[in-house]
């Protein structure tokens, strides 16, 4: 044999891949009911008989910056490009429930997302588009209650009944506490926010997804792809939990979860992670949750394309990096997908930047052919191989979380924190010792950059958003909003469900940080125990 | 994790006895991104840093009145949110509200870099942008930083 050209393979999770796989790394694998059929349990082929045969995924670019009003001339522009569904990125005040006049929101008005402070700003983000026709996807996790409640209030405005409403609110706060941060309460007080989301809709918006169950912000954060599935499956094995303690038979909540994961650079490992975790999630419903319905057995997933690997370097090598991981969401059959633009390594996407990304996604299903056959790779020793592995692994670290008394309690020692941190800074290690590459940074730079524009956010955008916060809050009944204000205090301290009380607020447009000040005041708050 | 390394490796190679650089790391605003924080609080640990690390979302004033206290040499920002602009010279503004300005600021994240020469005006000593190396940053912090007496 030649000399290899390294002494160690690996996976860009540093795990060691073999020269050549062979039947003989299958040995006591039962192919027809570990892998079988697609549409069929444990679904490890995908949730649907003949995939992207009867139905694409659903294109969404994740997208929200300045006002309500850039970013829906930005959602009308993309809708005409082809894109199929709206994914809604916030500003960081209202990811952390204050109002843009907040003394904390200083200088973040607009910057990271859309300013939404109140339903006024809803109604403008949604204005021409027709809430009965569209699904849409909120990237928002301690208030989601309250934007929820704004969707559903814009819809009734609109005409539509909240029975017909489709989309998602991430809805997440575990991973909040483990990578993503935008956590506002403590996790007792979060999770009872979690269930009432479950109750209210299964009863009153039965196609909203409640829970997207996301690995995606775990693995950017620095976490290899056996603790992203890992953690993510943990987390979604802890809002069953709570939701059917919460006294919701499981088949009533569970068909409406989904998961979020991300595609990060290593081929093989990815697809193998998004094949074990449906298998995974078929085998803990049925067998752990004792779920009957199939629909709550079917782990569907939404697709982000990993920002941490885009380069500020070279930024239009990024295209190429979003390709290939935009191929490994739909060779492991996701049911949506946003694609990264080449520039989001320096500022949020162009419109120039975020056409090419969507383009992407619209070769990938209409030229490459990938989409013709279900699980295409299915059955190759190398990729059933890996799957089985990515299992193991991770059904190793579930068994450990069980242990500790459940993620709730795991996250309060810090546990899976402490395993990401040590996975990033081991990456990091492995990066400056040159056994890890980055085209453009490590190898292969170039002293002359060819520059790409920036979106720059309009110095006014925080005026703006704060004058008519201003003119909201002058322009209501005062006296009703008030009372609104009690009742959310006094339903936040009983055993009722929330979203009621929620929604009626928001339609007195009391703000997003009232409402949360509100919760502040008798839940209290989570701060960071800054481990590092 | 290798914990409270930070106390046992005094040793780079400084007389003994002298006391080590102190570094905060900081998170101001609300952004949730600490990857890079972390990765940075680590390796000046392991460089023979004492360094103390804030947490999320804090305020520049809170930041500011824990580097008074804790009577660091320097304080690194990290901001991935865009609020760079903002928020990096009001932690400068705020140090020389309290005579502190021999702390030395400097800072990194998805900062571009027609932003830079903005803020290394209004005192901030020195960017870091995507990519750096960790050596660069630590040998940064042990050439330009001097432990107080």
């Amino acid at each position: 044999m030649p000399q290899e050209r390294r002494k160690r393979f690996s996976t860009v999770s540093d795990e060691e891949v073999a020269a050549l796989y062979t039947p003989a790394d299958l040995e006591g694998h039962d192919f027809l009911k570990e892998v079988g059929f697609p549409g069929v349990y444990p679904f490890t082929r995908g949730i649907h008989p003949s995939m992207y045969r009867s139905r694409l995924w659903t294109m969404r670019q994740f997208s929200g910056f300045g006002t309500a009003e850039n970013t829906n001339a930005r959602y009308h522009y993309l809708l005409s490009q082809g894109q199929t569904g709206l994914s809604v990125a916030f500003h960081f005040p209202t990811l952390m429930g204050y109002d843009s006049d907040n003394p904390r929101a200083r200088g973040e008005v607009g910057m990271c997302g859309v300013a939404v402070d109140s339903l006024r700003d809803m109604e403008i983000l949604f204005q021409g588009i027709p809430l009965d026709g569209i699904t849409t996807s909120m990237t928002i996790n301690a208030p989601s209650a309250i934007l929820l409640a704004m969707y559903i209030a814009v819809a009734e405005q609109q005409g539509v009944s909240p029975r017909k409403i489709g989309g998602t609110i991430q809805n997440d706060i575990l991973k909040e506490y483990i990578a993503q941060h935008s956590w506002i309460f403590p996790p007792e007080s979060s999770m009872r926010i979690i269930t009432d989301i479950l109750a209210y809709c299964s009863e009153h918006v039965p196609k909203w997804n409640t829970i997207s169950i996301s690995g995606y912000h775990i693995r950017e954060a620095g976490s290899t792809a056996v603790q992203e599935l890992a953690f993510t499956i943990a987390d979604g094995i802890a809002y069953v939990q709570a939701g059917i303690e919460a006294g919701i038979p499981v088949d009533k909540f569970a068909p409406r979860l989904s998961f979020f994961f991300n595609a990060h650079m290593d081929f093989f490992e990815e697809i193998a992670k998004y094949r074990a975790a449906r298998r995974m999630w078929a085998n803990i419903m049925r067998e752990r949750f004792r779920a009957k319905d199939e629909n709550s057995w079917k782990l569907r997933f939404h697709t982000q394309t990993a920002g941490v690997t885009l380069t500020a370097q070279q930024p239009q090598n990024n295209v190429v990096r979003v390709a290939l991981q935009g191929l490994m969401a739909v060779l492991g059959g996701t049911q949506s997908l946003h694609t990264n633009s080449m520039d989001e390594s320096l500022a949020l996407p162009t419109e120039q930047a975020v056409t090419i990304a969507l383009r992407t996604q619209q070769i990938l299903a209409e030229e490459s052919g990938v989409g013709n056959s279900v699980d295409p790779l299915g059955g190759s020793f190398l990729l059933e191989k890996m799957t089985n592995e990515m299992e193991t692994k991770a059904i190793r670290y579930i068994r450990k979380i069980d242990e500790m008394g459940g993620m709730v309690e795991a996250i309060k020692r810090g546990y899976p924190q402490r395993e990401i941190i040590d996975a990033s800074y081991h990456y990091q290690r492995l990066l400056e010792k040159g056994e890890k590459k980055i085209v453009g940074v490590s190898c292969y730079t170039s002293d002359e950059e060819i520059p790409i524009p920036i979106l720059k956010i309009d110095k006014e955008v925080e005026r703006k958003q704060i004058a008519r916060t201003q003119e909201v809050r002058r322009k209501r009944n005062a006296r009703r909003v008030a009372s609104r204000v009690e009742a959310l205090k006094e339903a936040s301290l009983s055993r009722v469900n929330l979203m009621p009380v929620i929604l009626e607020a928001v339609k007195e447009y009391v703000t997003l940080g009232e409402i949360c000040d509100a919760f502040r005041e008798t839940m209290g708050t989570y701060t960071d125990p800054a481990m590092y | 994790m290798a914990s409270a390394t930070a106390t046992k490796r005094s040793g780079t190679g400084k007389a003994k006895g002298k006391r080590k650089i102190r570094v905060m790391v900081g998170k101001p605003g609300l952004d949730g991104h600490d990857r890079g924080a972390k990765i940075i609080a680590r390796a000046l640990r392991d460089a023979g840093v004492e360094v103390i690390y804030t947490g999320l979302h804090q305020t520049p004033e809170m930041i500011v009145n824990a580097a008074v206290q804790e009577d660091v040499d320097a304080i690194g920002l990290s901001i991935l949110s865009g609020a760079h602009n903002y928020l990096f010279p009001k932690v400068v503004e705020l140090l020389k509200k309290k005579k502190m300005g021999r702390i030395v600021v400097f800072g990194g994240g998805i900062i571009p870099d027609d932003d830079i020469p903005g803020l290394r005006k209004k005192g901030v000593d020195r960017v870091f942008t995507p990519g750096t190396p960790l050596a660069e940053i630590v040998e940064y912090v042990h050439r330009r930083v001097r432990p107080r007496a």
